[in-house]
Formats: C-alpha cells, sequence, structure tokens
C-alpha cells in the first residue's frame, strides 16, 4: 500500500476533520495563552507595585491597561541583535526550544473535563519531559551567546533545574499513586471522588515540594539566580534582543502559567469544587468548571508575585542544599507515606 | 501475589544487607581495622549461608547449585584475602576511604550473581555490578595519574565490551524468543538458523573475552593492572576472571551446548593465541605489576583449556585452577603490597635486586608464589596445570597440551628472572627495601602460601570437592 | 500510514546519528543526538510503549544530555581535537562496521516471532502500558529490577568516592 493510498482511505474525510479539530484548539490555546502571558507582565507590575506602595504602570491606557500591547510592538520592532562571535544556529534555536517545549507540556492540561488537547494515557510524564527540556534553551543560549555572563547564567540555571526536577517529579508521585494514573483528566476526577475534593490536603508535603521545586523550575524569585542582574546582569539572556528576548520572557512566564495548571490539576482539584462546597452553597455548580479551574491557576501566579515581592534571593549554594538535601528527602519521604497509607487503606 | 522463594538467595540477601551496614556504619567507625573485620565477619555469615541455599527460584533466572556454590567460595576468598592486603596498603597510598570495602563487597555481590545467573538478562545486570565497582576501585588512589588513568580506561573498554554483551544477548533473544540460559540450546537447535546462531554466539565470547582477558581482547589488562592500586590489581586479576569464567561454563557448557563444535574451536584459537602474547610479552616487562598482568592473561588462556575440554573433568580442572590461581596470585601481589612502602614503590626489577640480603623471608615467598605460576612441583600451580592437561588429553587434545607445555616452559623465564633478581644480585643504591610490617597483610600471606604448598603436596581433597561440585 | 510513521522515525535515528559522529562541534553532536532520542521515543510510542517514550525523554534528554553538554561547556571544548590514530585510520574502520552491519543483517533474518502470551498488546493497552510495565517489572522480572537498583547505588557511592572526598593529606 503506498502511502498516499494510506492517507487517502475510505474516510479520510473523517481524519481530516479529526486533524482540524486538533488544530483549532491548538491555535485557541496559543492565543488565550500568549494573551495571558502578555497581562501576566502587566499584573505583575502592578501587583508588586502595589506591595512596594507604587502604582505600577498607569501611562498607557487606562491604569496602564495596554502597557503590555505597547511593551509588545516595542520588542518587535527593536533590532534584532547577534553577537559576532556567537553560534548563530544553536543562537537561534535556543529560545524556539524554551518556548516550544512549555508550550507543548500545556496540550496535556485538563482545563476542563475532558477539554484538553492531546487526552494522553502518561499526560504527567510528558509535561516532566517537556519541562525537561527546558534546559536545553538556557544552557543553549548561554553558551552560544559566547559570553561570560551569559554562560554562568545558563550553567547555574540548568544545574539549578536538573536539581529541581528530580524534586518535581518525586513530589507527583504521591499524587500517582493516590489516583492510580498518569492522565491529568482521569486525576482530577480522581480527586473529585476524593473525600476531601482535592488531593492538596493528604498530600500538603508533597504540594509544599512541588510548589517550592516549581519556582525553583521556573527561575524565578527568590531562586531567580541564573538571572540574578546584580551578579549576572540578566542571566543567560543578556545577549539576546528584540524578539528573540521576547521568546525567553514569554517561555518564563508559560511556565510560571503551566505550574500553575499542574497545581490546579493535580493537587487543587482541576475544574471541580469540593462536593462539600457545593452542598454549603449550592448555586456554586453553576458556575462553569472552567471559572474554577483559571481561579486557581490565577491564585498560584498571584503568589508567585507575591513571593518574589516578599523573599529575598538565595545564594547558590543554599539553594543547590535546599534542593537536595531538604526537598528530596522530604519528597521520598512524602512517597512512602503514601504508600503505607495505601497499603492500610 | 504469590512470594518468590528466597531460600536460594539468601546468601546474596544476607551479604546485600551486610554491605549496606558496613556502608552506614563507616559513617561512625574509624578505625578501618574494625571495618575489615566486620567485612570479615560478613563474609564468613554468607559462607555458611551458601550450602544451605542450593535451589532455583525467580522462574529459573536464578540458580544455586554445586557449580555457583564454589565459585561463590571463591570470590569470598578473593574478598578476604583482598581486605587482609588493603588494610594498610591504602593507608599508605592515602586513600583510605571507608567506601573501598563496601564497593569491595558489591562487586563481590555481583560476581555471585553471575555465577547463580540463570538468565541472560540477571547475568548482565550481575555483570554490570561487578564491573562499574571494579571501575571504582580501579581509580581509588585519585592523586595517581596512573590510578585514575586505568579506571578510565577499564571503564571505557568494560562499557564497550558490555555493548557487545548486550548486542550478543538481543540477537539470541531474536533467534529464541528467551533469555533463559537453560532453554536456549534446544530453542536454537528447533531455529535452526546454524550462521546467525554463530554470530551471536561470536559476540558473547567477545564480551566475556574482553572480562577475563583472552587475546586479542586483552588491551586494557596491563595498563589497568599496572595503574590501579595493587590490592585491587589482585583483587581484579582473580574475581572477575574467575567470574566470566563461571558465566563461560554456564553459557557455553549448558546454554549453547548444542554449538560445541564451534565455539570449541573459538576457544581453541583464542587459548592458543593467549598463552602466546601473555607468556612472550611478559618477558619484555620490567615491571613486576605489568609483567604479572601479562602472566595473568597468560594464566587466562589455561583455564580456558578445561572449558575447552569440556567434560566434568575439564570444567572442574578448571574450577580448581581458578581457586589455585587465587592464592598464588594474591600471593604474589601481597608480596609486592609488602614492599611498597611511605617513601615508594617497589615495582621494577631493578628495585628488589638483592632483596634476598635484606628480606630473606619476604623474598622466599615471591620464590613460591613464582614457582607455583610457572608450575614447578610441589606446588599448587603444577597440581593445576597437571589436571587441566590430562583433562585435554583425555577429551583428545593431545595437541593443545602439548602447545600449553611450551609456552609453559616459556613462562618460567621470565618468573624465574624474578628469583634470580632477588637472589643474584646486590641491593642498588638508594632504593630503600622497608617493608610493611602489618599483622593482616602478614596473616594473608601465610594463608596463600600455606595453601599454595598444601595444595601441592596433597591435592587430593581440592580436586575431589571439584568434581564433586560440577558432578 | 503506519508504516511511513515507522520508516520517517528510522530513517531519522539513522541520519541523525550519523550526524552526531561526524559533527566537529561537540554541543552539535549533542544536539542531533537530542533529536535521535526524540525519534527513538517516537519508535517507542509505534510499540506502544508510552512510557518507556517518556523515561527516554525525561532521563535521556533531559538529565543524561545535559549532563554531557555541562562537561563540553565546562571544557569549552569548541572543536573536536583532532589528534594521531594509533590504530588504523577510516577505511579499516569503516570496513569493519559496513561488516558488522551485514553480519547484523544476516543475523536478523533469523528472528523467530513469539507468541506474546499474556501480554498481547490490546492487553497492554487495556491496561495502559505504565500499568502492564510495573505489574511485569514487580513480578516476573523482580530480581533484575532489584539488581539493577543496587548497581545504581554503586554508581552514587561511586561518584560521591571519585569526585568529592576530600583528600587527607
Amino acid at each position: 500500500m503506498s502511502i498516499l493510498e494510506a492517507i487517502f482511505q475510505p474516510g479520510w474525510v473523517d481524519t481530516a476533520l479529526k486533524v482540524g479539530i486538533i488544530v483549532v484548539k491548538i491555535l485557541v490555546l496559543i492565543a488565550v495563552v500568549m494573551f495571558h502571558v502578555a497581562y501576566a507582565t502587566y499584573f505583575e507590575r502592578k501587583v508588586i507595585g502595589r506591595m512596594q506602595v507604587r502604582m505600577g504602570p498607569m501611562e498607557v491606557g487606562p491604569h496602564g491597561l495596554l502597557q503590555p500591547i505597547a511593551d509588545m510592538l516595542k520588542l518587535f520592532f527593536k533590532e534584532d541583535i547577534i553577537p559576532e562571535k556567537a553560534d548563530k544556529p544553536i543562537f537561534y534555536i535556543a529560545p524556539i526550544i524554551s518556548l516550544a517545549s512549555a508550550m507543548s507540556a500545556l496540550a496535556v492540561i485538563p482545563f476542563y473535563k475532558d477539554f484538553m488537547v492531546a487526552n494522553i494515557n502518561i499526560g504527567l510524564l510528558f509535561v516532566l519531559a517537556m519541562s525537561s527540556l527546558a534546559s536545553y534553551g538556557i544552557v543553549l543560549s548561554g553558551w552560544a551567546s559566547n559570553s561570560k555572563y551569559a554562560f554562568l547564567g545558563g550553567l547555574r540555571s540548568s544545574a539549578q533545574v536538573i536539581s529541581y526536577e528530580i524534586a518535581l517529579g518525586l513530589s507527583l508521585v504521591g499524587v500517582m499513586m493516590m489516583s492510580g494514573s498518569l492522565n491529568l483528566n482521569e486525576i482530577v476526577k480522581a480527586q473529585a471522588a476524593y473525600p476531601t475534593g482535592f488531593y492538596a490536603i493528604p498530600q500538603i508535603l508533597g504540594f509544599f515540594v512541588f510548589v517550592v521545586a516549581a519556582i525553583a523550575e521556573t527561575n524565578r524569585a527568590p531562586f531567580d539566580l541564573p538571572e540574578a542582574e546584580s551578579e549576572l546582569v540578566a542571566g543567560y539572556f543578556v545577549e539576546y534582543s528584540g524578539m528573540r528576548f521576547a521568546l525567553f520572557y514569554a517561555a518564563e512566564y508559560i511556565g510560571m502559567i503551566l505550574m500553575g495548571c499542574i497545581a490546579s490539576a493535580c493537587y487543587l482539584g482541576g475544574w471541580t469544587v469540593p462536593w462539600y462546597l457545593i452542598k454549603i452553597l449550592p448555586f456554586l455548580k453553576y458556575v462553569p468548571g472552567i471559572v474554577w479551574f483559571v481561579g486557581k491557576v490565577y491564585f498560584i501566579v498571584f503568589c508567585y508575585y507575591w513571593i518574589r515581592a516578599t523573599l529575598p534571593r538565595y545564594r547558590y549554594d543554599q539553594l543547590m542544599s535546599i534542593g537536595w538535601k531538604l526537598l528530596i528527602p522530604l519528597a521520598l519521604l512524602n512517597i512512602l507515606i503514601t504508600g503505607i497509607l495505601k497499603v492500610i487503606f | 501475589m504469590n512470594m518468590p522463594d528466597l531460600q536460594p538467595l539468601m546468601p546474596e540477601i544476607v551479604f546485600l544487607g551486610l554491605a549496606l551496614f558496613v556502608l552506614l556504619a563507616e559513617l561512625f567507625i574509624k578505625s578501618k581495622e574494625t571495618i575489615g573485620l566486620m567485612v570479615i565477619v560478613s563474609v564468613a555469615a554468607t559462607a555458611y549461608m551458601i550450602p544451605q541455599s542450593f535451589g532455583v527460584t525467580f522462574s529459573g533466572m536464578f540458580i544455586s547449585d554445586g557449580y555457583s556454590s564454589f565459585f561463590k567460595f571463591i570470590f569470598l576468598l578473593n574478598l578476604i584475602l583482598t581486605i587482609l592486603i588493603s588494610i594498610q596498603y591504602i593507608q599508605i597510598e592515602r586513600a583510605e576511604f571507608g567506601e573501598y570495602y563496601t564497593v569491595l563487597m558489591f562487586s563481590t555481590l555481583g560476581m555471585m550473581i553471575m555465577a547463580s545467573a540463570g538468565d541472560l538478562i540477571v547475568l548482565y545486570l550481575g555483570l554490570e555490578l561487578m564491573a562499574l565497582s571494579t571501575y571504582i576501585l580501579a581509580g581509588f588512589i585519585r592523586h595517581d595519574a596512573r590510578s585514575t588513568e586505568s579506571a578510565l580506561k577499564y571503564f571505557l573498554l568494560g562499557a564497550f565490551s558490555s555493548a557487545i554483551l548486550l548486542y550478543g544477548i538481543m540477537l539470541l533473544y531474536g533467534l529464541t524468543g528467551t533469555t533463559d540460559i537453560m532453554k536456549l540450546s534446544s530453542l536454537l537447535m528447533k531455529n535452526g538458523m546454524r550462521l546467525q546462531s554463530i554470530f551471536a554466539i561470536v559476540m558473547v565470547m567477545v564480551a566475556f573475552g574482553f572480562k577475563i582477558a583472552l587475546v586479542p581482547f586483552h588491551m586494557w589488562a596491563p595498563d589497568v593492572y599496572e595503574g590501579a592500586p595493587t590490592s585491587i590489581t589482585a583483587f581484579m586479576s582473580v574475581g572477575p576472571k574467575a567470574a566470566g569464567f563461571a558465566v563461560i561454563g554456564r553459557v557455553f557448557l549448558t546454554g549453547l551446548e548444542g554449538f560445541s563444535a564451534d565455539w570449541r574451536l573459538l576457544l581453541v584459537v583464542l587459548s592458543i593465541a593467549t598463552m602466546a602474547v601473555g607468556n612472550i610479552i611478559a618477558i619484555q616487562q620490567h615491571n613486576l605489576k605489568r609483567m604479572l598482568a601479562y602472566s595473568s592473561i597468560a594464566h587466562a588462556g589455561y583455564a580456558v583449556l578445561g572449558v575447552i575440554a569440556g567434560n566434568t573433568e575439564g570444567l572442574s580442572a578448571t574450577m580448581n585452577y581458578l581457586l589455585i590461581y587465587a592464592f598464588m596470585n594474591i600471593g604474589a601481589f601481597s608480596v609486592l603490597v609488602l614492599l611498597r612502602n611511605e617513601q615508594e614503590r617497589i615495582e621494577t626489577l631493578e628495585q628488589i635486586k638483592g632483596l634476598a640480603r635484606n628480606h630473606p623471608f619476604a623474598s622466599a615467598l615471591m620464590l613460591i608464589f613464582m614457582f607455583s605460576l610457572t608450575g614447578i612441583p610441589p606446588t599448587a600451580g603444577f597440581v593445576g596445570k597437571f589436571f587441566l592437561f590430562r583433562a585435554l588429553v583425555y577429551s583428545g587434545y593431545t595437541w593443545l597440551a602439548v602447545v600449553a607445555v611450551v609456552f609453559s616452559a616459556i613462562s618460567a623465564y621470565f618468573y624465574l628472572r624474578v628469583v634470580m633478581y632477588m637472589y643474584m644480585y646486590e641491593p642498588e643504591e638508594g632504593v630503600t627495601q622497608d617493608i610493611s610490617t602489618a599483622a593482616p597483610l602478614g596473616l594473608a600471606l601465610l594463608i596463600t602460601s600455606l595453601m599454595v604448598i598444601a595444595i601441592g603436596i596433597y591435592p587430593e581433597p581440592f580436586v575431589n570437592f571439584a568434581r564433586l561440585v560440577v558432578g | 500510514m503506519v508504516e511511513a510513521f515507522f520508516i520517517y522515525f528510522a530513517l531519522m535515528v539513522v541520519f541523525c546519528s550519523v550526524m552526531v559522529v561526524s559533527r566537529k562541534n561537540p554541543v552539535h553532536s549533542v544536539l542531533w543526538m537530542l533529536v535521535m532520542f526524540f525519534h527513538v521515543a517516537g519508535l517507542y510510542l509505534m510499540l506502544n510503549a508510552e512510557f518507556l517514550a517518556a523515561t527516554q525523554i525525561i532521563v535521556y534528554a533531559g538529565a543524561i544530555l545535559v549532563l554531557f553538554l555541562f562537561v563540553i561547556m565546562l571544557l569549552n571544548l569548541k572543536e573536536e581535537i583532532a589528534t594521531e590514530h594509533s590504530v588504523g585510520g577510516w577505511p579499516g574502520g569503516l570496513a569493519l562496521a559496513v561488516s558488522f552491519l551485514l553480519f547484523a543483517l544476516l543475523a536478523f533474518t533469523g528472528f523467530t516471532v513469539k507468541a506474546s502470551g499474556k501480554w498481547s498488546i490490546q492487553e497492554v493497552s487495556r491496561l495502559t502500558h505504565t500499568k502492564a510495565l510495573g505489574k511485569v517489572l514487580y513480578t516476573e522480572y523482580l530480581f533484575p529490577f532489584e539488581v539493577a537498583s543496587v548497581i545504581l547505588l554503586v554508581a552514587i557511592v561511586g561518584a560521591v568516592v571519585l569526585a568529592k572526598k576530600k583528600l587527607k593529606s
């Protein structure tokens, strides 16, 4: 059977339709996420501004609401500068790897009941796989820029990301054990059936490890050593400008949103509300699930800002010892406890 | 859920548990003698479990029988002797990390698993456990470039040979659909793909050849043996080699017996090449460790002869030879360890000139071991070779036995040269021939030298034991 | 359709492997290797082994290869260091590789298909691959699995001893 025949079998219209639906889903997702990224930067500046008793951006549009659009336009029209001694192909690829790995992980997130781009059995592993790729974008950009600052930032960051990925993965094992599935959709459904309605309560240890590891994994304050302004100027992307810089920026914010989505789906019950809340306030069941999901994500992202405004940056060796000597043992302990509880009950 | 039968696995489980215990105890106990003693006690406990462990478990993946037990005794003996010669030596080399003992135990555990492997996957994993530990041990003197170099060379070639082994296992699996060693032969025969099967067998043989350093897969041995800490050289010239023979015996004589004509031909070629290269190049060596490395290559060539003979007689002769080789080779290395003092490493022929003047006792011991390695009666080396060659003649390879005897005669030149340098020369100026006075090392020398002579004079019980175990 | 995907993955694996060994710049080699790992993961997916595919990427691409990259960068190898070949040149190596390939292809012709037994493809996809693999690993292959864990322990101990311990001198 030739390849052409294989594709144009009877019923290929069906296949084309399926593919078309997926493409539409992807496009919608990208548009929504990019919009969120733009306004995440705006709200970050606003929230931190308020916390420091400032106003934040006020100039462009009412209350500075059009600021992200202005920023985008500015970055779009800036000159794309490439260092002369840079390794050009890798310099070009690095931000794309960062963005693509963050974006593709979103494909398996269940935003609403059974609504996800790809409903696969190993959703959670897929997310971990994609987030493990994010370190490539960082380390390669640091290396390809041929600059000391970028290089140091890249090395720091990849060491950090690899270390915390272990804690991140291990903290999620507890959730996998409780739900008996790697499919995020199933995990959310298992939570809805669980007495507390979400896993953050029995998995409090895992949730703690997850949140800390997620902050380090996305290179955010107080673990933002790779881009420590005072030491490394801007870290791995110091040589990037214009659109390429924007890609890194977007990747970082998508990473944050992604971690929010995983926290929401794995620990906070995703699109569901605990049954006892509905019992107390019956009108809550008319609120669409997507609102709950997005609300939980917003809450996590807000916590990111809050932590950034509150805590000073860690030293690098402190960061490493927290990861290896505190978080990983805690995550292992969590697995042990979960396993024991699972055997008993 | 049904629990697998753990009885056959008990020695390994106990040994692993004790190894983990030693790993933790080493954090709190600073005295290395205590740690060494703990290891020896663990070995004794394990050895005690072995005779009670006979059986097959994990649906044929793990086989504990007389054959594997004999090899396990060799490994445990090797471990004890290595511990005894190490305690002071690694302090002199300033590498006295407690992990040394644990890693030695893990390596031995790997060998034990290899000897009992009834499945190619288990065999491979046991081999990796043994090899990985040995790579670490070879590089244990971190501040010495030669030690690091030897570890790296060993690691690279070892990894390469592991890949070849996996390739061979993959082919065997593809041809038969099983990794069970016991079922291989009949399934290969049923499949009837002769040429393909032989290709797979060659792959497996190349990988095992690497492990026991058969020519032409011996290139790593001299550099690794020379660079590694002497105690580790003693350890890995006996243990991994014996483990290699254990799996060769198991895989070729039972798993691939249907192809015995083919692999026998290959082994004959390899063993002649091994004896030739090992013995002839050893003549060139002035560094004793390097000389012993080539000698160890040559001895692997002799030991293969028993596998070629292929019957109970031959296999038991090989096993006996490996046991005897453990005593005489570790003995020879112990003398080298004895000669290592704070100031210098005494490793070359020039440095041992006139040793008999300063240390008649150490020289006499070296003399015994050199005689034994050559195969001069009444030492154990003679007994080992005698039974090997006899088995070979009985199974119709008289010409091969003659070749082996000729190479044995050649080997006399470089073994006896050591004796000549010790006894017939004046000591060189400026060479301090201080010797170590550690009691454990003395014990090791006592055991090895006594055993070499005892087996040489009264071999009966040992030979019968090996025969009993195989038969 | 399935065949087309298989041909694509297989050819890409071969192509990327060739690129890995032929690049002068080690970082480029590593990147080609990364691409290759993805295609190997694709092959696993075609075998219904989605768990293996994910671990392939997490472990090989996400951890091991990044460490590779680390070492290369710390050594600052921009170009391969050209050394004299001690044994033969590329013609010998190529001849060896080609003959090996031919033998391997020959050996593949003898492969037999065994009955899948309990773990048929339908059964695996019903249980999901992760569960099926877990069941097999913790029952039938428990012993090799435990041995593998000891190997990892030794690797950790070895890494600590060789890289971290302070010398007393």
